[in-house]
This record gives C-alpha cells, sequence and structure tokens, in this order.
C-alpha cells in the first residue's frame, strides 16, 4: 500500500484537522462524537441539513458543509457508516428549532445508523425527517438486493435542499423536494481500477490491468458486468444508455449533466467524457441546462467515472443557481 | 444430581458475558473479516472487536446496576462504537432486551428466552430481515427457539441447544444468495460463503454459555 498517510488509524481524524485548519471561516469540527458544522450554525429560523456517511469519498460530504447546503456532516471511518451518537450531536449542534433534514445514502449500514439517529433524536423531543438516495440503476431489482444504492445525485439533492433551506422553506417542503430530486435523478458508474482501503491494506477488488467494472458501486462494489477496457466515446454510450432509459427522460426534458470522477481520474479525462455525454443527451433531445464537472463523490483513489442525470424545472433550476459557499462548491457569492 | 443447576442469569454472569465477548470477538477477529472480505466490506471483524473492547471499558461503572441497565449500557456503547449495519442490530437487539430487564438483577430462564425473544423482534425490525436472506436472523432466529425452557430444564441445557441451533442456522447460510446488505449487490456470487453476521451471533451465544457459573 502506498498512500500519503501517518497511520490507518488517525486517517480521518488527521484529515478533519486539517479540513478545518484550511476553512476555519466556512466549518468547525468537534470529535468523539464527531462531526463537521457550519462555523454559523445554528442559523435561525432555518431548516437544518444533515448528512454523512463513510469516509473516503470527499469532498463528499464535509466538502458541502456551509452557507446554502450542508449544515453538518457526519464522517465515518472509512468506508464504514457513522454511528448515531454523531448524527444526535449534529443535530443538537445545528437544528434551530426548524426541524432536521437527513439525507443518507441508502447502504445498509447508513440506513440503519440513521434511522436509529432519528429515533433517538425524536426521543429527546427534535424534529426530524429523512430521506434515502437511491439513484444508482447499476443495481437492478431491489426485491433481490438491499436496493439501488445511493451515489451521484445525493450532492445534487444537498445543494437543492441547502437553498431551499436558506430560502426559509418548512422541513416537510425541503423533505419533498429532497424526494423530488432523488425521483428525478439517476446514475451510473464504471472503474477501471480498484481502491485500498487504509485499514485493509489491499486493493478492494482485483481488476487486470485491461479490464473495466462497469456500474461499479462507490465502495468498489461489483458491478453489472466486467469487460475489456474500450475508448471513451463507447464507454459513455454504455453509461448513457440505462440512464436515459431508466427514468426514462424524454425529448424535450430540462436536465442537469453531472459527470463526476472517483478519485484517479483527472479533469482532462472528465472533459472528454462530458463532451460525448452532451452529444449523447443531445441526440435523446435533452436539453443539458446546466452541468458539473469534476471529483465531487469519490472512491478513494479509485479511477473512474459516474454519470449522473437531473431532470430540472422551474422548480429545480432557480434552487441549482442560489448562491453556495462551501470548501467544494462555491458560486453566485 | 448434587451439582448446582443454574436456571436464572444474574447481573453478575451477564458482566461475565460481555468480559467474554470482547475476548472472543478480539481472538475471532480476523476469521469474521475473513468472512466479510468474501462478501461484504471486511470490516465486521474489527467492527465487532472494537464494540465489545468499548463495552468492556463500561462494565466497572455497570456492574453494580440491574441486568436492565447493564444491557442498556451495552446497547448505547455498541451503538456508538461498532459502525456498519451491525452496530445499530446489535445495539437494537440489547436496548429492547433492556426494557424486559429494567430494575432487575435476576432473570428467570423463562425471562431470559421472552426478553432475548423482545431483543431479536426489535432486531428483526431494525434490519427488515427475514430468515432465508443470508443475515445473522439466519441464526438467532433458531436460537433464541431452541432458548425456550422445557421440563427439566437449566439455562445451560438451553444455551447448549441455542448454540447448536445457530451453528446450524449459520451453516445453513453457506449456499444461499443475500438478499439483504452489501453481499446482496454480489447476487449469485454471494453463495458459497457463510455470512460473517451468523458466526459473530454463535460467538455471542458461546460467550454467554461460558459466563455461567460452572456446576
Amino acid at each position: 500500500m502506498k498512500k500519503l498517510i501517518n497511520s490507518p488509524e488517525n486517517v480521518v481524524h488527521e484529515a478533519l484537522e486539517g479540513m478545518v485548519a484550511a476553512h476555519a471561516d466556512l466549518i468547525k469540527v468537534q470529535f468523539d462524537p464527531t462531526f463537521i458544522m457550519r462555523a454559523d450554525a445554528p442559523v435561525k429560523n432555518k431548516v437544518a441539513i444533515i448528512s454523512g456517511g463513510g469516509s473516503g469519498h470527499e469532498p463528499m460530504h464535509g466538502g458541502f458543509v456551509g452557507r446554502g447546503m450542508l449544515d453538518a456532516a457526519c464522517p465515518g471511518a472509512v468506508f464504514t457508516s457513522p454511528t448515531p451518537d454523531q448524527m444526535q450531536a449534529a443535530t443538537k449542534a445545528v437544528d434551530s428549532g426548524k426541524g432536521t433534514l437527513l439525507i443518507v445514502k441508502n447502504y445498509t449500514g447508513d440506513v440503519m445508523n440513521f434511522e436509529l439517529a432519528a429515533d433517538l433524536v425524536r426521543a429527546d423531543g427534535g424534529q426530524v425527517e429523512s430521506v434515502i438516495i437511491d439513484d444508482d440503476v447499476a443495481v437492478k431489482d431491489s426485491t433481490w438486493t438491499a436496493g439501488r444504492r445511493g451515489v451521484g445525485a445525493t450532492i445534487l439533492a444537498e445543494k437543492i435542499c441547502g437553498a431551499a433551506a436558506e430560502a426559509g422553506q418548512s422541513l416537510a417542503e425541503v423533505r419533498d423536494l429532497c424526494q423530488k430530486v432523488n425521483a428525478q435523478g439517476r446514475s451510473m458508474g464504471m472503474a477501471l481500477t480498484s481502491c485500498t482501503v487504509p485499514h485493509v491494506g489491499k486493493p478492494t477488488f482485483d481488476l487486470p490491468e485491461d479490464e473495466i467494472e462497469f456500474g461499479v458501486g462507490i465502495h468498489g462494489e461489483p458491478g453489472r458486468t466486467r469487460m475489456k477496457l474500450k475508448p471513451a466515446d463507447e464507454i459513455v454510450e454504455m453509461l448513457m444508455e440505462p440512464i436515459i432509459s431508466d427514468l426514462p427522460y424524454k425529448s424535450g426534458d430540462e436536465v442537469l449533466l453531472f459527470v463526476n470522477g472517483l478519485g484517479g481520474t483527472p479533469q482532462i479525462e472528465l472533459y472528454i467524457i462530458y463532451r460525448k455525454a452532451l452529444e449523447v443527451a443531445k441526440r435523446a433531445g435533452l436539453k443539458v441546462t446546466r452541468n458539473l464537472v469534476g471529483s465531487y463523490i469519490t472512491s478513494l483513489e479509485m479511477a473512474g467515472t459516474s454519470i449522473t442525470l437531473l431532470k430540472l424545472d422551474h422548480q429545480l433550476t432557480p434552487l441549482w443557481d442560489a448562491p453556495v459557499l462551501t470548501s467544494a462548491l462555491r458560486w453566485g457569492l | 444430581m448434587e451439582t448446582m443447576t443454574v436456571n436464572s442469569l444474574d447481573s453478575a454472569t451477564v458482566v461475565r458475558w460481555m468480559q467474554h465477548c470482547a475476548e472472543t470477538y478480539q481472538q475471532h477477529k480476523d476469521e469474521l473479516t475473513a468472512l466479510d472480505a468474501a462478501i461484504g466490506d471486511a470490516d465486521h471483524g474489527a467492527n465487532m472487536a472494537r464494540g465489545f473492547t468499548a463495552v468492556q471499558g463500561k462494565l466497572d461503572g455497570l456492574k453494580d446496576k440491574d441486568i436492565g441497565a447493564i444491557f442498556k449500557g451495552v446497547a448505547m456503547t455498541l451503538i456508538s462504537t461498532v459502525g456498519g449495519a451491525s452496530g445499530p442490530l446489535y445495539g437494537t437487539f440489547f436496548l429492547q432486551a433492556a426494557s424486559g430487564a429494567n430494575g432487575k438483577t435476576s432473570l428467570t430462564q423463562e425471562e431470559v428466552a421472552a426478553d432475548f425473544a423482545a431483543g431479536l423482534k426489535g432486531l428483526m425490525s431494525r434490519g427488515k430481515a427475514v430468515v432465508g436472506e443470508k443475515t445473522m436472523v439466519d441464526a438467532l432466529v433458531p436460537a433464541l427457539d431452541a432458548l425456550k425452557p422445557v421440563a427439566n430444564d437449566t439455562l445451560a441445557a438451553a444455551l447448549d441447544r441455542a448454540i447448536a441451533a445457530a451453528r446450524k442456522g449459520a451453516d445453513s447460510t453457506v449456499p444461499m444468495v443475500a438478499k439483504k446488505g452489501r453481499a446482496s449487490y454480489l447476487g449469485e456470487r454471494s453463495a458459497g460463503h457463510m455470512d460473517p453476521g451468523c458466526l459473530s451471533s454463535v460467538l455471542l451465544l458461546e460467550a454467554l454459555k461460558q459466563a455461567l457459573p460452572s456446576g
């Protein structure tokens, strides 16, 4: 294992120490139980939005804490769900009295820990709602699995709900909006390489030099198929087809096209992906009115990409455009 | 019979049970992790060992309390230290078991069976799993069924039955295709491996058997 770390046990803690030192104007970090919060939280008369999950997906979620997005993020160990005491403490720290929305990615551990956290917060008299994001079309059938995984749509939901909360919407409104983003968003990813969890020390899965894992999850979960490496344009066609046909997105739809890097893929390749994805979207009659291109939801050093489409409308577009000020996303301010 | 028969579970035994858990999960850490690496995310051994080591650290403050309070302390510690899915699942088991043991420093064999059954009900409702989906439920359901008292029973004998049933249930998960948890994403590829949660459940029951005063 070749990593810029000191010891596997201290990876999350030391990264958080560096993060808060770099962005002290935006965030504060609490340890034991551990969470990242907006420096100015609790924000009066605003629904609080909290997300979280295993570490190793940076900048998600801590990089999205700040004005116009998350009030707090709860990081677990690498690829391991955070525990309910973290969400409970974070809720206590950022809830202004207007309630808290928990945005949860659909992984068994995350769902259970966030559910338990919501139970604990409610038992203390807090007002809390949860929305589970499950946008990964690579997982076909939830009857036979734990259901579709939460991937790219998560950060789109965090941005859009963050803007709605900033605008003073109620907890029920922000929750409904989050469900809408999840319902209108679809994603699929592929990996060129595996990744190594620091405390495991060896790659999560073996992938021969000339093969790719298609439909991979953000923890290296196996995808739909494994195949020989192909040119980028062919890979994009193969990612876009199941996404477009799943909702389905229809000719004339306005969409946000999000091309994401999984951690080890350079931006230059992401633009090659975006160029082709845009062409495929146009061919399907979709109007790409907004986009995001960069590595925002990663799997450590995994090379690969995921593509997310979100159907936009007069409600979602202005919320996407609204100002945001976080360490990983910032515009309009 | 001249030997003492154990037909109840007292606070001191519960404390010993938790100490045995800390030892056994440390000993079986690599075995649990290897099972999890095959079909999950290779963290079950480390998670269980971390959780019960933390429980062990809390025992001094809990040992003079009633069983309900001990179970609640165990539950909250597991919930906040184990992570993954097993933290909320085992945590919920002890949290639900705690409510039937509130204020009691000793539980009869009947009460133990009823109390653990309540814990299992909570665990199953948290995990939304039923028998046959390749989860810890496949070991725990038959085990707690076997724990129910029969004529001329002892808690030790009941636990022997429960452990045997749990092992059988764990073995039954080997050919299963997972329908819950991270293993479910593997589909058919999850067959051929024991569910790691089943093994940790067997170990939990074996630790209780070891903790019983020797008869």
